[in-house]
C-alpha cells in the first residue's frame, strides 16, 4: 500500500457538486429553449450560441490571462450565464451586441467583483439591463413568433406590455387597446411578441419544478415573488380594470417567471436564509408591480431584481439561521 | 445667451466662497487638538502598519511615543536605526542602538533528508495540519510546509521553495517584525541577529526526541551529541532536550562547531569563505594538543617545585 | 410514540452497515500490549506498578490524575516490561505502560460467569464506587468517566437517562451487534444507572435502520420489567446519535451554549458504556474490553468483522489478524467516516474508546476546493444552527468577537457542513480552528472572574 492518506474528519463526501448543481440549471432550461426555438427558429438558435461561446469563452480568457489564475474559471457558471443572457434578448439581436453583452454580463459584473460566488448583481440581468440602456432600438424590436423555422423575416412588432404602457400613456384604457390589436387575455401559449422567456411560461414551470425535485433550490423566493405580484395586481386590477391589468397578464408577461424561477433564486445573489429570501421575493414583487403600474418603463422585473440584489447583504445580516439553545 | 452664461458665472463664483467660507469654520471649530509631533513623527516613519513594533499601525506607534515621551518602549524593526535615530530627533530623547535582527528558519528536514511517512490532505495551513497530528513525517518538530508563515508576511520576504518543502528568508527584504514566527505552530522561526556583514551561525533542528529516534526521521537531525557544546571555547552552545542551541550573544563565528557537527545539523550563513572541515579539525586537535603538553608542563613544574 | 428526531438540520448519508450480519469473535492475545495512559478525558492516568511487577488481567495499573480522571487496569495478565512514551495514531508521544503476556489469568474479586444478575444493589455509594474502581468511562466517543458523569453536582437532577443506540455514523455496527448479542446486560445497565439517578425516566433511542435490536431491546425491557424504561425509535439521520440532538429529540428540550445536559436534567450514555456499568457493578469486572469494527468501502463482507478486542492491542495486530490491508485502501480510520481520526500510525494501540478499524478507497479523496457559490447547504446541515460559510470568512478575516457573536464556540465538529459543501471547501477544517481560539478567550475570561 502506498503512503497512507491524513486528514482531518469528515472523510466522506455527499454526491453534490458546483459543476452538477449548474448541470441541474441547464437541464431545466432545456423544455424553454426547446419552445423558444420552436417558436422564433435558427435566430433565436444564433443568439444563443454566440451568447454561450462569448460567456464562456471571455471568463475563460478574463482568468487565465487577465488574472492570470486558472482556477478562478467556471465553465458551467459562464454557460448558465450564457443562457439565461440570450433567453432575455429578442431573437434578431445582432450578434455583435450580443457579445458586448456577454462581456459586460462576465467581465464587470463577474468577474470584476471576484469571480464566481463574490458578484454582487446577477451577472445575466445586468447584462440585459446595461444593453436595454445602451442599444434601446435593437432591444425592443421584438418578433412575432413563426410556428416554422422562420428566420429574420418574422414581422417585427412590440411586446403586450409596451403596447398596453403605451395606450395607457395616451389616455385610453386595457380593453382598447386590447380590442384595436386583435388580442384576449389568455395567452398561456400562444404567439405574443416578446423574447423567447416570455412565451414559455409551461416549459419554465417544468424546468422548475425539476430543480425542486432535485433539491437545487427552495421554493420561498419564487413564491413569495409570484404570490405579491398576485397580490398586488389583484387589488388594483380590483379597483380600476380599466387601467391596471390583473394578475394572469401580470404573472405570464416581462418574464416575471423566467426571473422569479431562475434568476432571483441564484444561489450568489440572493438571500441565505429562508425567511431573508421571503423578504427578498416581496420586495421584488413590490418594486415590479410599481414600476409597471407607476414607471416609465413597461416592465420592471430586471431592474427589480437588481434593485434587491443591493439589499441582499443587508438581509443577510438581519435574518440569520435559528440557533440551537438559543430560544 | 451671454446673459446665462454672466449669471452662471457669478452664481457658481458666489456659490463656491460661501461653501469655502462654511469648509473653513467647521474645520476650525471641529479639529481636534493634537501634538504636530505625532505627525511629524509619523511622517519619518515607513507607513507599512504592519505591527512589528507592537502597536497598531505607524500612527499608533507615533502617539505612543510623544505621549510617553521617551523611546524606551518604542522601536522599529523596519525603519531601523536610521528611522529611530530620526524620531528621537525630533522627540529630543536617546535611543538604543539595537543590532538588526532577521527571520531564521530553523529546519534542516527538506524532501531530501526527511521521507514522507503519509500524504496529508487537509486545508493547507500549518495551523490545521499541527493540530490534526504529528505531521507527514517522521519528525514530530520540523516544518510542516503550508506556509502559514508566507502568508503572515506582509513584506514577501518569505517564500516557499517547491524543491524543499522549507520556507526561505530574503534578508534584503526581511524587517524582522515578527509576523513569520509568531504564525508557525512549530516555532521553527527566530529572529537572530543578522551579525556583523551578515555572518551567522545557528542550528538548524529543534527536535527534541533522543538522537536515534531523530536520526531515523530527519538525516539532517541535531542528535544532541554534545560534540559542539564540548568544541565551542566561548561557551556559546548548550543542549537542552537532545538539541543544541547556538546563543547569539557569544558566539563568535569561529565555525569550530559547524565542522564537528557529525549530521549537518549547524549552519553557516553569509560567510565569504566555504568551510574547510578538515582544516577546522585539525586547528581543534592542535589546539586540545598544545593544552595537553601545557597541563603537563604545569604538573612537572609544580613536582619539581614542591 | 412515533418516530423521534432532532429538529435543526441534520444530512441522510448512505448507511453502509455492511459488517451488520458478522456475529462479534473474541480477538486472541498478541505477545504484547501497550496500554495508554491516557484514555479518557481529563487528566492523564498515573501508573502505580513498576517495571519487573507481575499483573493479573483486571488489576490496577494506573489511577487517575485529577477529579476529571479514570482508573485503568491491565487487559492481560503478565509482566510489566517498560513504562514510557510511545507514539498514539496521530503520531504525537503519549506515556503507555508495556506488558509482555503471559497466559489469561485474572484478579481475584472478578466474576467471569455469564449468568444474568438482575438484582440491582440498593447502595447509590456503592454503586459509583464499582463505577469508579472499574474505570468505566463513557464509550460514545467521548469517553468521559462515567462516575462524574452519574453523579449530578447537588442542585441538579436528572429527569430523563437516555440510551445511545443511534450508531449514526455509516459503517459502524458494534453498538449494533451488542444490542443483539448483549441486550439483557445493557438493560440491567441502564436500570443501575436509573437507580444511581434517583429513579428517574429510561429511554433507550434506536434508530430505525436496526429494527432487531428494536424488537430485542423492547422484548427484554418487558422481559426484566424494569420500571419507567422504554424503548424509542429514532428517525435515520446524522447525527441522530449527538448528545445534544438526541436530547432535542427525546425530551424536546435544548442545551443552553455552554451548558451541560444536566442543566435540562438529561444524562446520555452509550449502550456500550450501559454494558460496561452492569459489568463493573454486578460482576465486579474492569473496563478491559471493548468491542469494534473492521469495515470500510475496499473489503467484502467475509472480511468484515466486530471484535471483542482488548485495551493496548496494536492496530496492526488486529488488521493482519483481519486478513491484512486491503487493496484499494487509501485511508485508514479509527472512529467513524464523519467524525473519526484517519490513523497516521497503525503501531499505535487500542484504548477504550477505539470503535473501529475503517478502511476507506480512492473514492472517497477529497477533490479541489473552489470558490463558495454561496447556496447555503452547509447552513442547513448544520444541527446547531450555526452558519458554517459565514464563520470561514470571520476566521479568515480573524474576527474573534464576530466568531463568538456567531457561536463558533457551539460547534460539535459533526462534519455536516463540509460534507455538504459543493465547493469542496474545507469549512470544518478551519471552524475548529476559530472553535479553538473563541473557547481559549471564553476560558481566560471565565478564569478572571
Amino acid at each position: 500500500m502506498d503512503k497512507v492518506i491524513v486528514s482531518p474528519s469528515p472523510h466522506v463526501h455527499s454526491p453534490a457538486s458546483t459543476d452538477g448543481i449548474m448541470r441541474d440549471v441547464i437541464i431545466a432550461l432545456v423544455p424553454a429553449l426547446l419552445v423558444s426555438f420552436l417558436f422564433y427558429g435558427w435566430s433565436q438558435l444564433l443568439v444563443l450560441a454566440v451568447s454561450c461561446v462569448s460567456c464562456v469563452g471571455l471568463e475563460w480568457l478574463i482568468a487565465r490571462f487577465l488574472f492570470k489564475r486558472p482556477g478562478l474559471f467556471s465553465g458551467t457558471s459562464a454557460l448558465v450565464t450564457g443562457i439565461l443572457l440570450a433567453m432575455n434578448l429578442p431573437c434578431t439581436t445582432p450578434w455583435w451586441i450580443v457579445f458586448i453583452g456577454a462581456l459586460f454580463a462576465i467581465g464587470v459584473v463577474k468577474m470584476s467583483f471576484g469571480g464566481l460566488g463574490q458578484n454582487l448583481f446577477n451577472p445575466a440581468i445586468a447584462g440585459r439591463v446595461f444593453l436595454l440602456v445602451s442599444f434601446p432600438v435593437q432591444m425592443t424590436n421584438w418578433t412575432m413568433p413563426a410556428n416554422s423555422f422562420a428566420a429574420v423575416d418574422a414581422v417585427t412588432g412590440s411586446t403586450p406590455l409596451s403596447l398596453i404602457k403605451e395606450g395607457l400613456k395616451s389616455g385610453q384604457s386595457i380593453g382598447d387597446v386590447l380590442a384595436a390589436n386583435g388580442m384576449d387575455m389568455g395567452m398561456l401559449l400562444r404567439d405574443i411578441g416578446g423574447s423567447s422567456g416570455e412565451i414559455s411560461a409551461i416549459a419554465l414551470l417544468v424546468g422548475f419544478c425539476y430543480l425542486l425535485i432535485r433539491r437545487v433550490v427552495k421554493p420561498w423566493i419564487p413564491l413569495s415573488i409570484l404570490l405579491t405580484v398576485a397580490l398586488i395586481a389583484g387589488i388594483f386590477h380590483a379597483v380600476d380594470p380599466a387601467h391596471y391589468t390583473g394578475i394572469g397578464f401580470n404573472l405570464l408577461t416581462g418574464g416575471v417567471l423566467l426571473g422569479a424561477f431562475f434568476m432571483a433564486t441564484d444561489y450568489v445573489t440572493s438571500p441565505m436564509s429562508n425567511w431573508g429570501g421571503v423578504v427578498f421575493g416581496v420586495g421584488i414583487g413590490v418594486i415590479v408591480m410599481m414600476i409597471r403600474y407607476f414607471g416609465s418603463y413597461p416592465e420592471g422585473m430586471s431592474f427589480a431584481i437588481l434593485i434587491m440584489n443591493c439589499f441582499v447583504p443587508l438581509i443577510n445580516r438581519a435574518f440569520h439561521q435559528k440557533k440551537y439553545g438559543r430560544a | 445667451m451671454t446673459n446665462t452664461i454672466i449669471w452662471t458665472v457669478v452664481i457658481l463664483t458666489v456659490l463656491g466662497l460661501l461653501l469655502s467660507l462654511v469648509l473653513f469654520w467647521i474645520a476650525r471649530k471641529f479639529r481636534v487638538e493634537e501634538d504636530p509631533r505625532i505627525d511629524e513623527i509619523e511622517k519619518t516613519l515607513p507607513g507599512a502598519n504592519c505591527g512589528g513594533c507592537g502597536f497598531a499601525g505607524c500612527r499608533a506607534f507615533a502617539d505612543a511615543a510623544v505621549k510617553a515621551g521617551n523611546l524606551d518602549a518604542n522601536y522599529c524593526p523596519v525603519g531601523g536605526s536610521d528611522v529611530m535615530k530620526k524620531v528621537a530627533a525630533i522627540l529630543g530623547c536617546e535611543v538604543k542602538e539595537a543590532a538588526p535582527l532577521v527571520a531564521v528558519v530553523r529546519c534542516n528536514g527538506s524532501c531530501a533528508v526527511r521521507p514522507r511517512t503519509n500524504t496529508y490532505q487537509g486545508a493547507q495551513s500549518c495551523k490545521v495540519k499541527a493540530a490534526l497530528y504529528g505531521g507527514d513525517t517522521g519528525c514530530l518538530f520540523g516544518c510542516l510546509g503550508c506556509g502559514d508563515c508566507v502568508a503572515a508576511c506582509q513584506f514577501g520576504a518569505i517564500t516557499m521553495d517547491a524543491v524543499t518543502g522549507l520556507p526561505v528568508v530574503d534578508e534584503a527584504k526581511c524587517t524582522a517584525c515578527g509576523k513569520c514566527a509568531a504564525a508557525c505552530p512549530k516555532r521553527i522561526i527566530e529572529l537572530r541577529p543578522k551579525g556583523p556583514r551578515g555572518m551567522r551561525e545557528y542550528v538548524g533542528c529543534v527536535n527534541k526526541e533522543k538522537g536515534p529516534v531523530a536520526r531515523k526521521a530527519c538525516a539532517a537531525a541535531c542528535i544532541g551529541c554534545g560534540l559542539c557544546e564540548k568544541t565551542c571555547t566561548h561557551g556559546a552552545i548548550t543542549v537542552a532536550d537532545n538539541v543544541a542551541y547556538i546563543d547569539p550573544a557569544k558566539c563568535k563565528l569561529c565555525r569550530e562547531c559547524e565542522a564537528v557537527c557529525p549530521t549537518g545539523a549547524i549552519h553557516g550563513i553569509n560567510f565569504p569563505k566555504e568551510l574547510d572541515k578538515e582544516a577546522v579539525k585539525k586547528r581543534i586537535a592542535d589546539r586540545k594538543a598544545k593544552a595537553a603538553e601545557a597541563a603537563k608542563a604545569e604538573v612537572k613544574k609544580e613536582e619539581s617545585n614542591g | 410514540m412515533g418516530k423521534l428526531t432532532f429538529s435543526i438540520g441534520g444530512i441522510h448519508p448512505a448507511d453502509r452497515k455492511i459488517a451488520r450480519e458478522r456475529q462479534i469473535e473474541v480477538l486472541p492475545l498478541p505477545d504484547k500490549v501497550y496500554v495508554s495512559m491516557f484514555q479518557h478525558l481529563g487528566a492523564m492516568a498515573k501508573p502505580v506498578v513498576s517495571v519487573g511487577d507481575t499483573v493479573k488481567a483486571g488489576q490496577i495499573i494506573a489511577e487517575p490524575g485529577g477529579f476529571i480522571s479514570a482508573y485503568i487496569h491491565s487487559p492481560v495478565s503478565g509482566t510489566v516490561k517498560s513504562i514510557g512514551p510511545r507514539k498514539d495514531l496521530a503520531g504525537f508521544n503519549q506515556m503507555h505502560i508495556e506488558i509482555a503476556v503471559e497466559g489469561d489469568e485474572w484478579a481475584e474479586g472478578i466474576d467471569l460467569s455469564p449468568e444474568l444478575v438482575t438484582d440491582i444493589p440498593e447502595d447509590k455509594a456503592f454503586i459509583l464506587d464499582r463505577i469508579k474502581m472499574n474505570g468505566v468511562v463513557g464509550l460514545g466517543g467521548a469517553t468521559f468517566p462515567a462516575h462524574v458523569k452519574l453523579n449530578p453536582p447537588p442542585g441538579k437532577t436528572a429527569d430523563c437517562l437516555i440510551l445511545n443506540g443511534a450508531e449514526c455514523e455509516p459503517y459502524l455496527t458494534s453498538d449494533y451487534r451488542i444490542l443483539l448479542e448483549r441486550t439483557d446486560e445493557i438493560v440491567v445497565g441502564a436500570a443501575i444507572m436509573q437507580k444511581v439517578l434517583g429513579g428517574c425516566r429510561c429511554v433507550i433511542g434506536i434508530e430505525e435502520n436496526k429494527p432487531e435490536a428494536i424488537a430485542a431491546a423492547r422484548a427484554s425491557v418487558a422481559k426484566l420489567g424494569y420500571p419507567n424504561m422504554e424503548v424509542a425509535v429514532l428517525k435515520k439521520r446524522y447525527p441522530q446519535g449527538g448528545e445534544k440532538q438526541l436530547i432535542d429529540a427525546v425530551m424536546h428540550r435544548q442545551v443552553k451554549s455552554g451548558g451541560l445536559p444536566i442543566d435540562v436534567g438529561a444524562v446520555v450514555q452509550n449502550v456500550a458504556t450501559s454494558l460496561a456499568v452492569y459489568e463493573a457493578v454486578q460482576k465486579n469486572k474492569p473496563l478491559v474490553t471493548n468491542v469494534l469494527t473492521v469495515t470500510g468501502d475496499c473489503l467484502p463482507v467475509e472480511r468484515q468483522h466486530n471484535y471483542l478486542f482488548r485495551i493496548g492491542v496494536p492496530l496492526s495486530f488486529i488488521a493482519e489478524y483481519a486478513g491484512g490491508i486491503p487493496e484499494g485502501a487509501v485511508k485508514i480510520v479509527s472512529g467513524g467516516p464523519m467524525m473519526g481520526k484517519a490513523i497516521a500510525n497503525l503501531d499505535a494501540t487500542t484504548v477504550k474508546g477505539s470503535s473501529s478499524i475503517l478502511y476507506l478507497s480512492a473514492a472517497t479523496e477529497r477533490k479541489a476546493e473552489s470558490n463558495c457559490i454561496r447556496c447555503g447547504r452547509c447552513a442547513d446541515a448544520c444541527p446547531m444552527g450555526l452558519e458554517p460559510f459565514l464563520l470561514k470568512s470571520l476566521y479568515a478575516a480573524g474576527d474573534v468577537p464576530a466568531l463568538e457573536q456567531n457561536a463558533a464556540q457551539d460547534c460539535i465538529e459533526c462534519g455536516c457542513c463540509q460534507y455538504s459543501c459543493p465547493a469542496y471547501i474545507p469549512l470544518l477544517d478551519n471552524i475548529r480552528q476559530a472553535k479553538g481560539q473563541v473557547m481559549a478567550v471564553i476560558r481566560a475570561r471565565n478564569a478572571k472572574k
